[in-house]
């Protein structure tokens, strides 16, 4: 991992009364590096990711991006400043078009139609929006051009669809959409929690192929996936979290020897040989 | 009534009959998640019922008592099984509209079966009144009491040992496992919606007898305090609801007792507002569990709108602006134009309940904001119509905006009730504001519309005037909903979790939401003011809240053509069909409910 | 004890099923027999689909083809309490126990689908003696006793209503080794009453010592199958969650 890690954690935690979620975790994230968060249910990996993207407050530690402190921020600041996340089972606005699902992805870096105007740059934002003076119509068609760009990418699964709403989609589609609308944000860092879950064996081997693509073009990308055939292809690092500590972190394939996370998934004493007979039926 | 002893036992007793209702509420939304909206017609049917035991079939108190709960359930089981079983697989907002349009369906009937005027509920008790310390008490305090406390201990002793009993428990604890345990749920909803009618019932029936006056206003305002007391005791929380409505009661007196009598429910009201801002889990949970399960899901029925052509639409325009000039009765121009006026509102509702997913019940208070501002300004100030019109629009943009803000951060039926209680305090802040609102005098003489120096006197000007306003704001709305705002609205009704993961900050929009249509709610009011010439506290009132949310689902959530599609189809057509006026509103109510049921996404799809 | 259909039959069968959520499928073909008075045993990683397995079976979700068989009788159509009433009792996710209700009201909800009270009486009794520490902690809620006590008052519960079948969903998560061991033990000794046993776990290890047969769940479709005994020092097991060289 070459200069400073884009991502640090250090020390988080949170508690849900008598039941910690999330240990003590640290793990530092290099530019362009991609790194994978497995481990049983209940380890707390998506807890962890809310945790990182504002939507829940840690108890203790700290998250820094580049350095600057961003614990606690609020998930709206969190995508000005170019964190992108998707959610388990996929979260698209379903009512909208699939152009419109992508472009709300690019809101954060409106600049025209949204001055960061105090105070009154919400008034300012309503009349732009009414007058549409030029800068705004270019910035808007701007960002059409660019969601067309980005649906491109995904082969003419998305494309032929463009203006139909996102609950009219396919599975697999919504999961795409909700790619492509965190693409839309530009992201320095994207988290991807479980994109592949409930996809069928070729739409898991497409996703794979796209994060893959991403991670070449340089994004630095945190994901949780239980697929782990996937993960040891695509993951730089694999950290291992059971019961909200960190049990293990390394590469890939010394990350599946180790004993401790074997012996988190499958339970103490499958490494070994003898056991008691199970009793015979009556 | 002088002592605080005396106020104590007042707050105390009043206490107990919010909690008869709160009880109610509080079962059912362990149960069902819901909160019920009907439970102040099920107290007035009761309060009605006890009149006809009482002065018409002149029955023992005991057996009256009996009656009136015995109805009551069997309304409420009617209610469960006809009104909300049917919808159990439908989008989230059905129920809570179905309980809408039920309400208003059972306050007509009662008010067309036994006629809107007061009438006298004798209690029966002798008239004495017994010396506690520096106060006094009835027999009828002593009564409502007994009631009160029996009431809590066979629901107690039901909740304790009886199978059902354990099955309601079972059910409000965990659904899924108490399924697993052989639980039939439906008959556990059936079970609790009886007794929430019975003790709702019952308790419309002493309230009666402890004013001595019933009359059919009762029921918003028993649904009203219901859901603070529960509210506040946190909601489905059985012994809190009991604790919230004892809080309810004495908040409730000792404001009158320092403020006056016309204090009363603004104190409510403002209580429910405190808690739900700063504890809307209710003051007995504690402060920082878990984070809620994010809703997910579409909260409006996913339809495709039906797309009407553009030279449609015009040429449609074209004919309602030509329709003054055929010969045409000043008494259609009349009609069309308050369906005009009723237009703008839906238009406004639309764009914050349906665009932006904010149900709320309480818009028509935005009018009443509009038209007191352009009213006085014109009165006070002598602003020319037009403009004082205008700055009706601007102040119910600011102030309207400023007074919902506190439901931003709600979710699901909270903003429903936040909003209707806001509706609630800004009238009662109207009638009370004497100084500036001349209080329940009203404000007479309001100059007529004009514009430019000219009066608008003939119907056919009134008529184009607010034509052409209706029209200039829907096109506006439309250019809105074009815009990035659009779908920035759009995406925070849909999923507000992801919206905020991709920077839209939920205040920002729902505060422009509101802004824009504050501004279009208040011209509405405005130019109403001036038409109407005289305007009190009451004019515009809850109904009209529930009428143009009617109107805003018949035309489909969110959609502008339906808004003013649904103004007119309400307002018109039971003129067309000669509906006297009491029908009205039960036809109102027999529509939303056959909506919900049957055409969620009503006439022109949802947007 | 129970048989009414003949005892060569499977108590329970899944034949076929594909189950989806939306369009994102979580069942392929599946299909599971459990033998009468066996424990069986469903193992699988994150996401593999077994706790969807277990609401097919209780009927919490419906499978879009495929039949599931109880006792001889289709379930398919069946809400969740017709299908508890035919004989079927549950031990779900985290125990799933009324928190606000005592020990003793929780134990009791077991019974719900009975009506014979004296009966019901003397079978709490004797549970009781099955779990002799609860007899201690009956009047306290049940949501204040630790997971591992929980755990033995959501057996206790599935026990009262005399059934024929109980299903388990990963009823060792969350315990210490003590109850662990406590929790393998009841489930041996419940099944040598003659009470079949169908058991979702993640730790393969312990389910594979007490288990007759065992089926390897991943996204959705059976990789492996056979008798526990056979399973126990294959490495394949370990494969199937962690993937292998040769995994797909």
């Amino acid at each position: 991992m070459a200069g400073a890690p884009l991502l640090s954690l250090r020390g988080l935690t949170r508690r849900f009364g008598g039941l910690t979620a999330v240990d003590g975790i640290d793990l530092d994230l290099g530019q362009g590096e991609l790194v994978s968060i497995i481990g049983p249910n209940g380890a707390g990996k998506t807890t962890l990711f809310n945790l990182v993207t504002g939507l829940d407050r840690p108890d203790e530690g700290e998250v820094r991006l580049d350095g600057k402190d961003i614990t606690g921020l609020a998930p709206e600041k969190l995508a000005g400043i170019g964190i992108a996340r998707t959610f388990q089972l996929g979260r698209v606005f379903g009512n909208l078009s699939v152009m419109d699902n992508v472009l709300i992805g690019a809101h954060a870096r409106l600049r025209a139609v949204k001055p960061a105007v105090p105070l009154i740059g919400p008034l300012l934002e309503l009349g732009l929006a009414l007058l549409r003076p030029s800068s705004v119509k270019a910035e808007e068609e701007g960002l059409r051009e660019e969601v067309r760009r980005i649906l491109a990418r995904f082969g003419e699964r998305l494309l032929p669809r463009i203006d139909q709403p996102a609950y009219s989609l396919s599975y697999a589609n919504r999961r795409r959409v909700e790619i492509a609308r965190a693409l839309a944000l530009k992201p320095r860092l994207l988290l991807l929690d479980e994109p592949t879950a409930g996809m069928n064996p070729t739409e898991t081997a497409e996703m794979q192929a796209l994060i893959a693509e991403l991670k070449a073009a340089g994004l630095t990308i945190l994901l949780i996936e239980h697929k782990l055939d996937m993960v040891m292809r695509l993951s730089d690092r694999v950290m291992v979290m059971d019961e909200g500590k960190k049990i293990a972190e390394g590469a890939g394939e010394e990350v599946r020897r180790d004993p401790n996370v074997i012996e988190a998934y499958l339970g103490h004493g499958l490494s070994q040989a003898a056991h008691d007979e199970p009793e015979e039926v009556a | 009534m002088s002592s605080w002893l005396d106020y104590t036992i007042n707050g105390l007793i009043v206490g107990n009959v919010y909690a008869l209702v709160a009880v109610g509420l509080a079962l059912i939304f362990g149960v069902s998640r819901l909160i019920n909206f009907a439970q102040g017609s099920i107290y007035l049917v009761g309060a009605y019922i006890g009149w006809v035991a009482v002065v018409q079939l002149q029955t023992p108190l005991l057996v009256t008592i009996v009656l009136v709960a015995t109805a009551a359930a069997v309304v409420g089981l009617i209610i469960e099984r006809f009104g909300l079983r049917p919808l159990q697989n439908s989008v989230r907002i059905a129920p809570l509209l179905a309980t809408i349009g039920i309400s208003f369906v059972l306050d007509q009937l009662v008010m067309l079966t036994f006629s809107p005027n007061p009438r006298a509920l004798p209690s029966q008790l002798p008239d004495i009144r017994f010396q506690v310390g520096q106060g006094t008490i009835g027999p009828l305090d002593i009564l409502i009491a007994a009631v009160g406390t029996g009431s809590a201990l066979l629901l107690f002793v039901f909740l304790r040992y009886t199978k059902l009993g354990w099955a309601v428990r079972a059910t409000a604890q965990d659904r899924d496992a108490a399924m697993q345990m052989g639980v039939d749920v439906n008959r556990v909803n059936q079970a609790v919606f009886g007794i929430a009618a019975a003790l709702g019932g019952v308790s419309g029936m002493l309230v009666g007898m402890y004013y001595n006056q019933i009359d059919t206003a009762m029921s918003l305002q028993a649904t009203l305090k219901g859901v603070v007391a529960e509210v506040v005791g946190g909601a489905g929380n059985v012994p809190g609801a009991v604790v919230g409505s004892m809080l309810l009661g004495l908040v409730e007196s000792y404001g009158v007792a320092v403020f006056g009598t016309s204090y009363r429910n603004l104190f409510a009201f403002l209580l429910l507002i405190l808690v739900l801002v700063l504890r809307p889990n209710g003051l007995f949970a504690s402060a920082r569990q878990a984070p809620p399960e994010p809703l997910t899901g579409t909260f409006i029925a996913p339809s495709r709108p039906v797309r009407i052509p553009p030279w449609a639409l015009v040429i449609t325009a074209g004919l309602f602006a030509l329709l003054p000039l055929f010969p045409v009765s000043d008494y259609l121009l009349q009609t069309l134009i308050n369906a005009w006026l009723l237009g703008m509102l839906a238009l406004s509702l639309t764009l914050v309940a349906g665009t932006v997913g904010q149900v709320s019940l309480g818009h028509a208070a935005l009018l009443a904001i509009g038209a007191y501002t352009s009213a006085l300004l014109s009165l006070n100030f002598s602003l020319p119509v037009g403009l004082a019109i205008i700055c009706g629009g601007l102040m119910t943009a600011a102030l309207g905006t400023l007074l919902i803000s506190p439901s931003f951060r709600l979710r699901g039926h909270y903003v429903s009730i936040a909003t209707l209680a806001i509706g609630e305090i800004v009238s009662l802040v109207i009638l009370n504001w004497e100084s500036v609102t001349h209080g329940p005098i009203g404000v007479s003489g309001i100059p007529p519309l004009s514009l430019f120096g000219y009066e608008l006197v003939s119907a056919a000007s009134v008529y184009w005037f607010s034509f052409a306003v209706m029209v200039l704001l829907a096109l506006l709305q439309v250019r809105l909903l074009t815009s990035h705002l659009g779908r920035s609205f759009r995406a925070i009704r849909d999923d507000d979790v992801a919206a905020r993961a991709y920077g839209l900050s939920l205040n920002r929009y729902k505060s422009l939401a509101f802004i824009f249509g504050g501004f279009a709610a208040g011209v509405s009011g405005g130019i109403a003011a001036h038409l109407y010439s005289y305007i009190n506290h009451e004019t515009f009132n809850t109904q009209q809240s529930i009428l143009a949310l009617t109107i805003v689902i018949l035309g489909g959530l969110g959609n502008v053509a339906g808004a003013i599609v649904g103004a007119v189809a309400l307002v018109g057509l039971p003129e067309a069909f000669r509906i006297a006026a009491e029908y009205r509103i039960l036809i109102y109510g027999i529509v939303l409910l056959l909506l919900v049921r049957f055409r969620p996404q009503g006439l022109l799809g949802t947007i | 004890m129970n048989g009414s259909v003949a005892s060569t039959e499977p108590i329970l069968r899944l034949s076929n099923v594909n189950t989806f959520y939306g369009q994102a499928q979580a069942h392929f073909d599946l299909s599971i027999d459990v033998p009468r008075g066996h424990i069986v045993c469903l193992l699988g990683g994150n996401a593999s689909g077994k706790s969807t397995t277990m609401k097919i079976i209780l009927g919490l979700v419906r499978p879009r083809s495929g039949e599931v068989i109880f006792d001889g009788a289709s379930t398919l159509g069946l809400s969740t309490p017709q299908i508890v009433r035919r004989g079927i009792a549950s031990v779900p996710e985290a125990r799933r126990l009324f928190a606000e209700m005592s020990v003793r009201e929780n134990i009791l909800m077991g019974a719900f689908v009975r009506n014979d009270s004296a009966e019901i009486a003397r079978d709490l009794e004797r549970v009781l003696g099955l779990f002799p520490k609860l007899g201690q902690r009956l009047s306290q809620r049940a949501g204040l006793l630790s997971g591992g006590e929980q755990q033995m008052v959501a057996m206790a519960r599935a026990l009262m209503s005399r059934p024929r079948m109980i299903v388990m969903d990963e009823p060792t998560m969350g315990l210490s080794p003590l109850y662990v061991d406590r929790v393998l033990e009841l489930i041996r000794t419940i099944n040598r009453e003659g009470v079949s046993i169908f058991m979702v776990e993640q730790n393969a290890s312990l389910a594979l010592e007490i288990a007759h047969e065992a089926h390897v769940l991943q996204t959705g479709r059976i990789v492996l199958s056979g008798p526990a005994r056979e399973l126990k020092d294959d490495p394949r097991v370990r494969d199937a969650y962690l993937g292998g060289a040769d995994a797909a």
